[in-house]
């Protein structure tokens, strides 16, 4: 340092700074004290393959940056309270009327507030999109196996965010106290009431004593704000922790094995292309948010608790549990001195309780049956493990068929049926549909098994026409790199198109593609 | 591969594939001339296949193996843009970037002048979508192509090093407990009896018992029906089919009120009447109260449907026949609703002769009969 001559001449002084400039000047610094070179290199270079179905989680993530985004907003402006005012504002229709603090300040976020309206709608769809792209996540990860050993932990706190976000979102659409949500804290009170044993008690404390109990919104906002989207984003760095430390998995194809990733680096072809990604979800939610409206509180009304509307229906992530509720038979009894309130209880605890307990479980499940041990970085072709792909979609029947009994009056409404119609089609729907599911898959994957070529590249045939006249298809060899290939990534080679116009007039060649 | 034979298609299709196979054959015969040149064209023509394909593959084999990113030359063909062309790619991207950032610039300006809400969303929306799109074809255009391997680490340690993590924790730990187990005990046991105990004021806190609060609402012998302004119900006040809710003065605008005492008074007919046997003073000149929280899940039962005398909630389409003590006719509503003995006094107006004679609303553990 102390002897060193600065060079006046600039080409000379860039020499002396080294080959990388200024930055890598700042990152020499930055490595002094912390070391960050060789980690920072190999993040860098880390590989991500390259497959549609991965941009499912990063959907997922991108809309939960959304929600903190315009979360952030909107505490701003909320307010967490149940004391009643009288209402003057802009919205003239509800002029004067007696409503809750929560309620009026989301009607003034909706139409006071500037931008207030674009990030209430914003929040509430990007909710929406976070629960659907969480599903669509898991299914993935469910039917190509990627839950298997090593990351049967990240499953399970897959799971558990899902759960999470199902529960925030439930709290979040019930804060501004208007009649429909307000109706659906009715619902998870009576719920909370028909547990046995200790229901009375849980239900008192949630709600800090008996319906509707004034501790509720600031409780809710609480939980809703702080607590529940600390814990998710703490799974959500473990989430990812966990990924960068077992790599990602991979499809099989050419070049790709159980020790290796292949894919598109770190910096700056993932880097881009998430940044962009991340863009497109914000752009498309806030699309959504300004010309499809959701959830119009002012039209809705303060809630009263004996006040109620028709068609009265919860977010879509609720609608298996409400359907469940509709269909199940009314099953209450006393026994034993208590009463035993089963027509809650089974459908609203015990059923989601077996459905999720199943789903942590399986990763278990399928290793004590299959007695597979390994470590798999590879995924499977759902085709290919018929009896998990069975079982998925035999579960994915049973809670579409729920969501759609979440619907009973409406349907009825709709199409002029007896609601006794509706509501015992969706009985048996209910039960029948999986049962169908199951072996239907099953089948359709043995099925498409017995494609033996699939998956690779397909030769041309040449058909030939003898001179009595008969006509003979030549098939051409396989492509040798294919041989013993059951997936491959490359595409079909441009050259063969069907029916192209032959260059000669002879017409013989068609291709098969 | 040998065994194969590519023209007899396999799978669940197969016949429909040979089918339409046929077919593609048929129309090519008819186009087909006969002529003794044909063979030699025909085996020109699988020559030149078999030449681009060749081609084709060297092509291929030449970028598409994955290689590691580190070390690689600059010309090296895994670092080319995908694009063909990538001057016209950039000036697409250019644009994006371009009309995205004019409409990120309308989104302020409709900020400042406080434009309606969707310019909003669709200037900021339309604006993010354009950089995004940009920003991804850039990422799968315009830098290298790929594709890149890197290997997996083994992430278990060797057998060694398990057995030292193992032996800190057993022998050291183990020995630990051993020597010091008198220590041990008094912590493991003091802390879990701080957990229990911290339960207590944890879980106790947030709200009362709920002891007898449950079994009875405001109701008393005497209570006067009133609606949801306060104005006290008299006989004159419904026709016959006519329905109001009501609570018991002085509640109407607490909570409590609202969601527990709230009841509705439906007028079935001018002469008294009997809903059930042991309820024959309970409906003066016709009037019979319920208690309007359904059974099932406590949403109120909102809907009265005159002709067939039901009262209908909305939540999960319970039915309760109002004629013979409200009955569920339909749904999953075990119960029915509780009917709150009702008497006119001198002066007309609608009272109730005691609180209700079981507790309202959905079932619960401490609640002693159906």
């Amino acid at each position: 340092m102390s002897d060193a001559i600065i060079p006046t001449n600039p080409r000379a002084r860039k020499r002396a700074e080294g080959p990388y400039g200024k930055i890598g000047k700042a990152l020499d610094e930055l490595d002094d004290r912390l070391g960050v070179a060789k980690g920072g290199r190999t993040f860098m270079d880390k590989i991500f393959p390259d497959h549609w179905s991965f941009m499912l989680g990063e959907i997922a993530l991108y809309s939960f940056v959304i929600l903190l985004v315009t979360g952030v907003f909107l505490t701003f402006y909320f307010v967490p309270s149940s004391s009643v005012v009288i209402y003057h504002g802009p919205y003239l229709p509800l002029d004067g009327q007696r409503v809750t603090q929560a309620f009026e300040s989301t009607v003034n976020i909706s139409f006071k507030v500037r931008g207030g309206l674009l990030m209430r709608q914003m929040h509430h769809w990007a909710c929406d999109i976070f629960v659907g792209s969480l599903v669509v996540h898991m299914a993935r990860v469910f039917f190509t196996g990627a839950f298997r050993k090593p990351r049967e932990l990240n499953w399970t706190i897959g799971l558990t965010l899902l759960i999470l976000t199902i529960a925030n979102g439930f709290l979040g659409y019930s804060l501004p106290d208007d009649l429909v949500s307000g109706t659906g804290i009715r619902i998870a009170y009576s719920i909370l009431l028909s547990v046995p044993f200790v229901g009375s008690y849980l239900a008192f404390w949630v709600f800090g004593g008996n319906f509707p109990g004034s501790a509720t919104i600031p409780r809710f906002f609480i939980l809703h704000v702080l607590i529940i989207p600390l814990i998710i984003l703490g799974l959500v760095g473990a989430h990812l922790f966990l990924l960068v430390r077992q790599k990602h998995t991979q499809f099989p194809g050419e070049g790709k094995t159980e020790k290796n990733v292949v894919g598109t680096p770190m910096f700056p072809v993932f880097m881009a292309k998430t940044t962009g990604f991340l863009f497109v979800v914000g752009g498309l939610t806030a699309l959504l948010a300004a010309f499809f409206q959701i959830n119009p509180i002012w039209q809705f009304g303060q809630y009263q608790a004996s006040r109620i509307s028709y068609a009265v229906q919860p977010d879509f992530y609720m609608g298996f549990l409400d359907g469940a509720l509709r269909i199940f038979p009314s099953w209450e009894f006393t026994a034993w001195g208590h009463t035993w309130p089963l027509e809650v209880f089974i459908p609203a605890v015990l059923f989601p309780g077996i459905i999720f307990n199943l789903a942590y479980a399986w990763p278990l499940l399928e290793r004590k049956f299959t007695g597979d041990n390994e470590l798999h970085n590879l995924l499977d072709r759902p085709r290919d493990r018929p009896k998990r792909t069975a079982a998925g979609a035999a579960v994915l029947a049973l809670i579409a068929m729920l969501q759609i009994a979440s619907a009973t009056d409406v349907i009825a409404n709709f199409f002029h049926l007896s609601l006794n119609t509706v509501l015992w089609a969706m009985r048996v729907l209910v039960i029948i549909t999986p049962l169908i599911a199951y072996p239907l898959t099953y089948k359709i994957c043995l099925e498409l098994q017995g494609i033996k070529r699939g998956g690779k590249r397909k030769t041309p045939n040449v058909v030939t026409r003898s001179v009595e006249g008969e006509y003979i298809a030549t098939p051409t060899p396989t492509y040798s790199e294919d041989e013993g290939h059951e997936l491959h990534a490359t595409p079909v080679p441009t050259f063969i198109e069907e029916e192209s116009p032959s260059p000669r007039e002879s017409g013989v060649r068609t291709v098969e593609r | 591969m040998s065994d194969e034979t590519p023209d007899q298609p396999q799978g669940p299709f197969a016949r429909w594939k040979m089918r339409s196979r046929k077919k593609v054959a048929d129309s090519v015969a008819k186009r087909i001339v006969d002529s003794p040149r044909l063979a030699v064209e025909v085996q020109a023509l699988a020559e030149e296949l078999d030449e681009r394909r060749v081609e084709e593959a060297r092509d291929l084999a030449d970028h598409s193996t994955p290689v590691a990113i580190s070390g690689l030359r600059a010309d090296d063909p895994h670092l080319q843009p995908l694009a063909k062309n990538p001057e016209t790619v950039q000036g697409v991207i250019a644009t994006l970037f371009v009309v995205g950032l004019l409409l990120m610039a309308g989104f302020g300006a409709a900020y400042v002048v406080n434009a309606k809400p969707w310019i909003l969303g669709a200037t900021m929306g339309f604006g993010l979508f354009l950089f995004g799109v940009g920003l991804v074809a850039w990422g799968k255009y315009l830098m290298p192509r790929g594709p890149f391997v890197e290997e997996r680490h083994e992430l278990a340690s060797s057998r060694p090093e398990r057995d030292a993590f193992a032996a800190a924790i057993v022998e050291r730990g183990g020995g630990l407990v051993k020597r010091r187990k008198l220590l041990g005990g008094i912590l493991t046991g003091g802390l879990g009896i701080f957990g229990i105990v911290a339960m207590f004021p944890l879980l106790r806190s947030l709200g009362p018992l709920p002891k007898g609060t449950l079994f009875h609402t405001d109701w008393r012998k005497g209570s006067f029906a009133v609606d949801s302004t306060g104005r006290r119900v008299s006989v004159g006040d419904l026709a016959i089919g006519g329905l109001v809710t009501v609570y018991p003065e002085g509640t109407q605008n607490t909570d409590r009120g609202q969601a527990v005492d709230q009841t509705v008074i439906i007028r079935i007919s001018n002469e008294n009447f009997v809903t059930q046997k042991g309820r024959e003073t309970w409906g003066p000149k016709g009037y019979v109260a319920y208690s309007k929280l359904c059974t099932h899940l406590g949403c109120p039962v909102g809907l009265y449907e005159q002709q067939l005398q039901l009262l209908v909630c909305p939540c999960h389409q319970s039915m309760f026949n109002v004629t013979n003590g409200a009955i569920p006719q339909f749904g999953p509503a075990p119960r029915p609703l509780p009917q709150l003995p009702l008497y006119i006094d001198a002066n007309g107006y609608l009272r109730a002769q005691s609180d209700y004679d079981q507790p309202v609303g959905p079932g619960f553990w401490e609640r002693t009969t159906t």
